[in-house]
Order: structure tokens, then sequence, then C-alpha cells
């Protein structure tokens, strides 16, 4: 299918999201859509995609204009959508959800489940995406996740597929997989609109690129023309430091001890499972893994909102196993959480406000129970300042600023108060490029300082930037810590579950970072000769991983 | 795609701390303390051609030995240390005591069986219409408050409609008619403008009791012709009702009862195994993942709660021209609240909710005879006891459930 998009315009308000936005889809093309979050990549998609509707332009397929009044007819034309949000009945079993809308039935509108499950598994063989049918999509991993929504489009002949950040969700591995099956699609003659701000990506699978900025296209090539530092200056419009700079770490006494840490969730699972980590002034650990492996309840753990069933947290040799979150922010723990809107801020309130969300009752900032206002305000504006956030003023509603400033404001609170130990959790999660350059700054700072830093992140070139040592976290174990010059393929495999053999994990000069996991036979934990008692791994790989290809 | 119910040990023990309490009950008052050679008769026989011989008991001997059935389960339960077969053991225990209970209530005195349970099913039917009601809006997102409202006012609807017309059935269809319409008030202002599902649904409630008291007073009163509809008579089953106990309690009902269970079976047929189903249950779900395949979220929610109005009016008819044959103040009386309980204690599945409902008209319909029977518990306590005893179920028998995800949550396309 041959899609042209011609000077797509769309508004809200007086924002113009997409202007005058062209491109043209070949058939059997594998086309690429980079910009940043904002750039109005989504909004495109939506219109392509019949949920909103263009104030001006055209879509024309395979030289026919069209107009899509809403999903159902974008559908009709072999369009598919695999979102980034997957768009899928978390109760629904895998068959239910591919045949939701385009349902095979028998007399008196009964569902036929039997020819449900042959399409699904035809469309399975043909393209090598294996799903089981009868498997509840909620217990299905994020990968697999995916595959439905594929399968979804499939089923519905899609002819154009357009894939929206896909590869947010997947383990390296997991990317490779999407990655061929993208090829396979390809080679049916289907053509498959990329949409991602993932440059690496772009180069390895893109036969085309698009680069959208502030809703406009700012430039069309190829993987042959360009290299990543250029399509990076296109995406964000000026040059911009790719690299993480910083010096060797200087690492010295523990600041952070996890002593066999277990989490349970309210069904009795132990979601962190024993749980050995160190991390010490100076240094940066960062903790990888596919998003649900226990990071999230990790955090929750040491930061006290969540209660520990067993082991210990020591904070510079203060045990605060039973702390409550307020002792532990008193204790030096600066917490930057996963979801800053949910978690990191209360949106409603100010930027003055929720600077001092922490300190607000005690002083400068209040006395004998009433609060200095003039204060807060007088320190928010210095914060806006010293961190560089955009915003109007300190007294605008936080939930006003965009992703990235919202993220400096909680960074200026967390980093305002003396910070033995900076809990950083997905810090980078959404925001632009500036932004990321901004916040990767400043953790390395607090580490300069003398900070200790954990760092949780699902994204691995991020875990790669700045980790002076990367623990990799599978079902609520640590698999395996290994130094900063480790490949990616193989922390890809760690984050599958495939503990590395020691002689194969690097370690970093001077500080013993390398530890170690066992064989896969016996399953027990071996601990690395850490030098200074730095690292520690238990690692066991789940039943059924420990083998690669 | 079984939804598994969240048990936890705590629960567990707690049940079985409950079951503990309830055999010191049964060991003490019920047993030790009543006189030696005490008895109860269950008649158990209602068709005179078919005698079954009624069932005399000791009271005292019953009582103790289902005192200490319930303590052995009781034991069973806080000891245990795995939480498979809980409710089983745990339902055994708690009928243990309703029989006990019943054997105690009825001492010295026959107690009708087959009435009691023939008339619990007629107390459950309108609470089956109103939770297959809360089922078919909640599956489809949309939280169903105003049931209390569209109950009372589908009652008195079928009342006038039947005194005036004299037909039975037009009081049904007008019962039916004035639900949908309340349904549809309630779609219209939560669906098309977005205002708060619950507070319309309340706003329904307190406009249907105003308006029914209201009238009640000021045309009914004066004008006693307008409330003295019929009833529905009991129709036998051919051969059906003749069979021993079983027959007189399910076969001999009115079309109420017999309503009620086709539609059970026909909702939950047309929620699992349709299309139509699987499309509302997305919609309930995960209604962007339903638009985005062409599904018509706003339509489909529409359509289901005038639908589930409809039911609910039914309900309301049941209730009226189906039960006592006459409107009287506030005769729903909270009952939409309580089809709402067993809905939730049903998990929003038409035959859970079936288990809730019979409860709670057994619990009604033991109150009246006990009440008949002249037991020394004050008449408010008893009048109580119903509601008690559906919070104590669904308060702490039934534990986490998981409503359908997008419930309550309104739906905007941009």
């Amino acid at each position: 299918m041959r899609l042209e998009l011609d000077a797509i315009t769309k508004r809200f308000g007086s924002l113009v999201a997409n202007d005058k936005v062209s491109l043209t889809v070949e058939p059997g093309e594998i086309h690429c859509l980079l910009g940043e979050n904002g750039a109005g990549k989504s909004t495109l998609m939506n219109v392509l995609f019949g949920l909103l509707h263009a104030d001006s332009g055209a879509i024309r397929i395979d030289g026919g204009a069209v107009r899509f009044a809403d999903p159902g007819e974008a559908v009709r034309h072999g369009i598919g959508m695999v979102h980034q949000h997957f768009m899928l009945v978390p109760v629904f079993t895998a068959a239910e959800n591919v045949v939701l809308g385009f349902e095979p039935t028998r007399p008196l509108g009964l569902l036929d489940r039997r020819r449900a499950r042959a399409d699904i598994r035809r469309l399975s063989v043909e393209f090598g995406l294996e799903v089981d049918p009868d498997a509840v999509v909620e217990t299905l991993p994020v990968g697999v996740q995916q595959r439905v929504e594929i399968l979804k489009a499939l089923q519905r002949d899609a002819r154009l597929l357009i894939l929206d950040e896909p590869t947010a969700v997947l383990t390296p591995q997991e990317t490779e997989a999407l990655f061929s099956i993208m090829q396979s699609l390809k080679r049916s003659g289907r053509s498959i609109l990329f949409i991602t701000h993932k440059l690496k990506e772009v180069l390895s699978i893109a036969d085309r690129i698009t680069v959208m900025r502030l809703g406009k296209v700012v430039g069309a090539t190829t993987p042959q023309e360009v290299d990543e530092s250029e399509l990076a200056a296109m995406m964000v419009g000026r040059d911009v430091e790719l690299v993480v700079r910083k010096a060797e770490s200087h690492p010295g006494e523990p600041v952070l001890e996890l002593r066999n840490l277990r989490v349970v969730d309210e069904r009795g699972v132990a979601v962190v499972d024993g749980v050995d980590l160190e991390v010490r002034a100076g240094e940066i650990v960062a903790l990888a893994g596919v998003q649900g492996n226990g990071q999230t309840e990790l955090a929750e753990a040491v930061t006290r909102l969540r209660p520990v069933s067993s082991g210990s947290i020591r904070l510079a040799g203060e045990d605060l196993t039973r702390a409550s979150p307020r002792e532990v922010i008193r204790a030096g723990v600066a917490h930057v959480p996963e979801d800053r809107q949910e978690d990191g801020l209360v949106l409603g309130m100010t930027v003055a406000d929720n600077l001092v969300l922490d300190i607000y009752d005690v002083a400068p900032f209040a006395a004998h129970g009433v609060r200095d206002l003039a204060r807060v305000r007088g320190n928010g504006e210095t914060k806006l300042s010293e961190f560089d956030i955009r915003a109007p003023s300190a007294d605008v509603a936080v939930g006003t600023l965009s992703g990235g400033n919202q993220q400096k404001v909680v960074v200026a609170r967390e980093l305002s108060r003396p910070v033995k130990l900076l809990l950083a959790s997905q810090p980078t999660r959404g925001l632009d490029v500036g932004s990321i350059e901004y916040v990767h700054g400043r953790v390395v700072a607090a580490r300069d300082a003398g900070s200790a830093v954990l760092v949780i992140s699902s994204e691995l070139d991020e875990v790669l930037a700045l980790g002076d040592r990367i623990a990799v976290m599978y079902r609520g174990r640590i698999t395996g810590i290994v130094g900063p010059g480790t490949g990616r393929e193989e922390i890809g495999l760690m984050m599958a579950g495939v503990t590395v053999p020691p002689a194969e994990a690097p370690s970093t000069a001077g500080d013993g970072g390398a530890a170690g996991a066992g064989d896969t036979g016996d399953g027990g934990p071996h601990a690395g000769p850490a030098g200074g008692g730095a690292g520690k791994a238990s690692g066991d790989p789940a039943p059924g991983k420990g083998s690669t290809r | 795609m079984r939804a598994e119910r969240v048990v936890s040990i705590a629960r567990v023990r707690g049940m079985g701390i409950f079951l503990g309490l309830i055999s010191l009950v049964m060991l003490l008052p019920f047993g030790f303390e009543v006189p030696a050679r005490t008895e109860a008769t269950f008649e158990i026989s209602q068709a005179p051609a078919l005698p079954v011989p009624a069932l005399s008991m000791d009271v005292r001997l019953v009582s103790v030995v289902l005192g200490l059935v319930t303590a052995a389960l009781c034991g069973v339960l806080v000891l245990r240390r795995s939480t498979r077969g809980a409710y089983a053991v745990f339902t055994a225990g708690v009928l243990c005591f309703l029989w006990s209970f019943l054997v105690w209530v009825g001492r010295g005195n026959s107690l009708n069986f087959v009435a009691l349970l023939g008339l619990s099913l007629i107390s459950a039917t309108p609470i089956v219409y109103g939770s297959l009601s809360g089922v078919l809006c909640e599956r489809s997102g949309v939280v169903n408050i105003a049931i209390e409202g569209q109950f009372l006012l589908g009652a008195f609807c079928a009342v006038v409609v039947d005194s005036a017309t004299g037909s039975l059935w037009a009081g049904v269809a007008a019962g039916a008619a004035v639900g949908a319409l309340l349904g549809w008030v309630l779609a219209f202002l939560a669906l098309r403008y977005g205002a708060d599902q619950i507070i319309v649904g309340v706003l329904i409630d307190a406009f249907a009791l105003g308006f029914t008291n209201y009238m009640l007073e000021q045309v009914l009163s004066p004008h006693e012709n307008l409330n003295s509809p019929g009833t529905f008579p009991a129709v036998a089953l051919p051969g059906l009702s003749r069979i021993p106990i079983v027959g007189p309690i399910l076969f001999d009902q009115n079309v109420f009862v017999y309503g009620a269970a086709m539609l059970l079976v026909l909702v939950n047929v047309a929620l699992f195994r349709t299309r139509w189903g699987l499309r509302v249950r997305a919609v309930g779900e995960h209604p962007q993942a339903a638009a985005t395949v062409g599904i018509h979220v706003l339509s489909v929610r529409y359509r289901n709660v005038v639908l589930g109005g409809l039911v609910a009016g039914l309900g309301g008819a049941a209730l009226s021209i189906g039960s006592t044959g006459q409107f009287s103040q506030d005769m729903s009386a909270g009952l939409g609240f309580v089809a709402l309980a067993a809905m939730i204690f049903g998990r929003w599945r038409p035959y859970g909710a079936l288990g809730a409902a019979l409860l709670f008209g057994f619990a009604r319909s033991l109150v009246g005879f006990l009440g008949v029977l002249g037991v020394a518990i004050p008449a408010p306590f008893l009048s109580m006891a119903p509601y008690v005893i559906t919070i104590a179920v669904v308060a702490g028998l039934v534990g986490r459930v998981r409503p359908p995800g997008a419930d309550g949550v309104p739906y905007r396309a941009e």
C-alpha cells in the first residue's frame, strides 16, 4: 500500500500540533517517523488512524483520497495500528482480543471461538508471531502482548502497520525479535510506519526516515545518508551530546546496603526475592531490567513506601528497615520516583509548594505550625533559576509545565537537602533529549559531590551511560552485577534471566565491581570477589530460562 | 478467563474465628440452655396429594451436634496454612448454624419449610432483576446506582397502570418502560454530558422516592382504586411441580420468578458467549481498546444502561404486582442497593449474583416467619437482619473482587 499524507494540519486551540506535515510511505517499505516527545508524531498517527480529524490536508491511499471518521474506517482501508500503550483488554484471552470488533460468529451472534483460534494460529505461523490463543493477555509478557497487537492488525488484513514507539517496553532481545517480524511483514509487501525516538533503531531498520520537530517535518533522509549525531541534531534542532561525560568514579564507604531483601506483594508473591546490593559513596549503580521485574517494588521498599517482609535496609550504617518515609527523607535519601505525576508531584499545587513538599513544616518554611509563604515563594524563584526550570513563575501549578520541567522540579526538590543516597527511578522516562542531558548531568554531579547514586532504568542506553556498576534484575532477583564496559547483548541476556558466567563478566579497575553469578547447575548464590565488599549477587536463573540460543 | 478470588490467610483465620463464635451460640443458647426433650417440627409437605412426613427434631441434640461440627470446622480454618477450600468449609459452618437456628426458633412449634423456601424465592426475585440490571450496566462501564429508584418507580407505575387498565401485562410493560426511561435519563446525563454517574444515580433514587411519596399521598390515597392491582397468580408447571419438596418450591411460582430464571440464563449466555457480550465487556474493561477496533463505546453504554433500566423496572413490577399486590411507601426499601451488593458478591456475573440474592431472600422470608412465630427479638432488629447479613457477606466473605476495568469511568473520545 502506498500512503501519502499531504500537508496535514491539526490544531489544539492555539497550539499547532501538526503543521503541514507531508510524508509518503511506499509499498513494502519500513518508514521511520523520528521525533521527540511533543513533536507531533502521535497526533499525526491519530489523525491517520481516524481518532482525530485534521483541520486541513489530505490522506491518499494508492492515489485515492480518503477520510476516516473513526478507527473502524481506517481499519477497513487496510491500516493497522500497534499502540504504544497496548489497546488490549487485559482480562480477555489473546484470541478474544484479536477478534474483538471483527468477530467470526455462528448463528444468533454466538462467537465462533474455534475459528478465532484457527485464524490466529494461521497468522502466527505465517509471520512467526508465536502466541497462545487461549492465554489471558494480562498474564503475558509485554513482548508477547505486542505480538497480540500485531496479530490484531493482521487479522483485519492490514496492509500498512503503524507501530507507535513499539520498542519502549521491550528487552533488546525482544526488540531484535520484533525487527525480524517487521522484516517478514515487509517481505509480504506490507508497509510499516515505525515511530520512535531511538536513533540506533532507526538506523538499523529503516528504509527511509522522516524527522519531525515541533509539529513540522524538518527532514527526510535514509540511513545511508546520515549518522546518529546528525539525526539527533535534526530531531532536537541543535547539536546534542549523546554521551554522558563523567570522570572515573572514586567509590568510598558503603552508603546503601540491602541484605537479602524480600518484598511480597498483595497476593503473597515475592516480587523482590532476596536482593543483596550495595551502593557506595561516589558511585552510580545502575539497576537494569525489563519493567515489572521488581525494580519498582525495590525502590518503594527502600523509600519505605512498601513493607519489607524480610532482610534489611541500611543507610550509612543506620537501620532503615522499619523506618517511616519521613525518617528515610531525614536520613538523607533523595528519591526521584518512577511516576513523577503520581508520586513525585502534586500537579494541582504550585511549583513553589512542590519544591518544599518534603520540608514545608520546618524552619525556615514554617514556624509554630504556620507556613512562611513569602519564604516558600522566594525559595521557588531561586530554584527556578538554579535548576533551569522553565516556568512563567513559581506560582503556577506544576501540572501546567512540560514533562521535562516537571522532572526538574522533582530533581530540584530532592537535591536541595543534604543527600547521602540519590535513588532515581526511570529518571528520564518520557523526557526530551535536552532534559535528559540535564538530568543525567545532575545525577553525575550528585555522584561527584560524594553521594551514592542508585539509578533504576529500563532504558539500556541510560544504564550504560550512567552506571559505574550495572546490576541487572530479573523476576525479583539480581541476575548479575557487571562493569560499565559490558556489551549490550550480554546485559540484554541478563535482563531475560540468563546469568552471565563469571569469566565473561568484566571487572572495573580498582573497585571490583563485577560479581557473579553462578553456573546454572546448582543455582546457588555466588558472591563475587568484590574488593571492599562491593557487589554481591544471588544469581540463579528462573526455571526454564537457563539457556541461550 | 476465570477471575480468581484473592483470599489471604488472615481472612481465612477471620472466617474460622467467626465460626468459633457462632458455634458457642449454637452450643449454649441454642443447645444446653434449651430444656431437654424440646422438639421442633419442620413441615416439608405442601400438596396434600403428596404427603411427606414432617420432620421432628430434638432441639438440644441437634444444636449441640451441629455446634460441635461447627467448632471442628472452626479449628480447621484457624489451624490450616493453606487457603484452598476455605469457602466451602465456611459455607458448611454457616449452614450448620442456620439449621440450628431454625430448629431453635421453631422449638415447640412447627415450621413450614417448603413455604419458607418458596417465599425466599419470591423475595429473591426482585434482587435478581436488580443485580442483572447492575451487571448489564457495569459490564459496559456505567455504575447504575439508580436501580433503587427504578425499582420504586417501576413498582409504582406497574400498580397504577394495572389498576387503571385491569391488565397485569400492561402493568409489567409500564414498570419496564419507566425503568428504561430512568435508565435513559442516567445515560443521557452521564454519557452525553459526562455528569458523575453516582450523583445522577442518587438523584434519580431521591426523585423516585419523593415522587412516589407525593403521588401516594395526593393521588393514590384519595383514589384507592388506583392502588388495587391484581397480582400474578402462581402457575404450576405440569409435571415438574409434582416433584416432592423441590416441585412446589421451584415450579409453582408466578411469571416473575420464571422470567428471572430465564433472564439469568439469557444474560449469562449473551454476555459470555456472543459477539454482543464480548463487545460490551471490552467497552467496560478498556473502552479505548474497543474504540480503536471500531466499536462505538458510547452507543454500547447507552444501550446497556437503558436495557439495565428496563430490567430493573421489571424488578420493580415484581415487587408490587408480582408479590404484595399494592404500592406502599418506599416499598423498595433499599433492595436496589442490596441488588448491587449481590452483583458485587457475584463478581459481576449473573449466576454469582443469584447466590447472594437467594441468601438475602431467605433471610427476609425467615424474618417474616419469625415475626409470625412471635420470637422474642424486637421487630426493628428483625427487619434489620437481612441487611446485616448482606453486609456481613459482602464485606466479610467476598474479599477483594475486581470490577470491570473501566467501571464508573467516563469515556471521552478524544
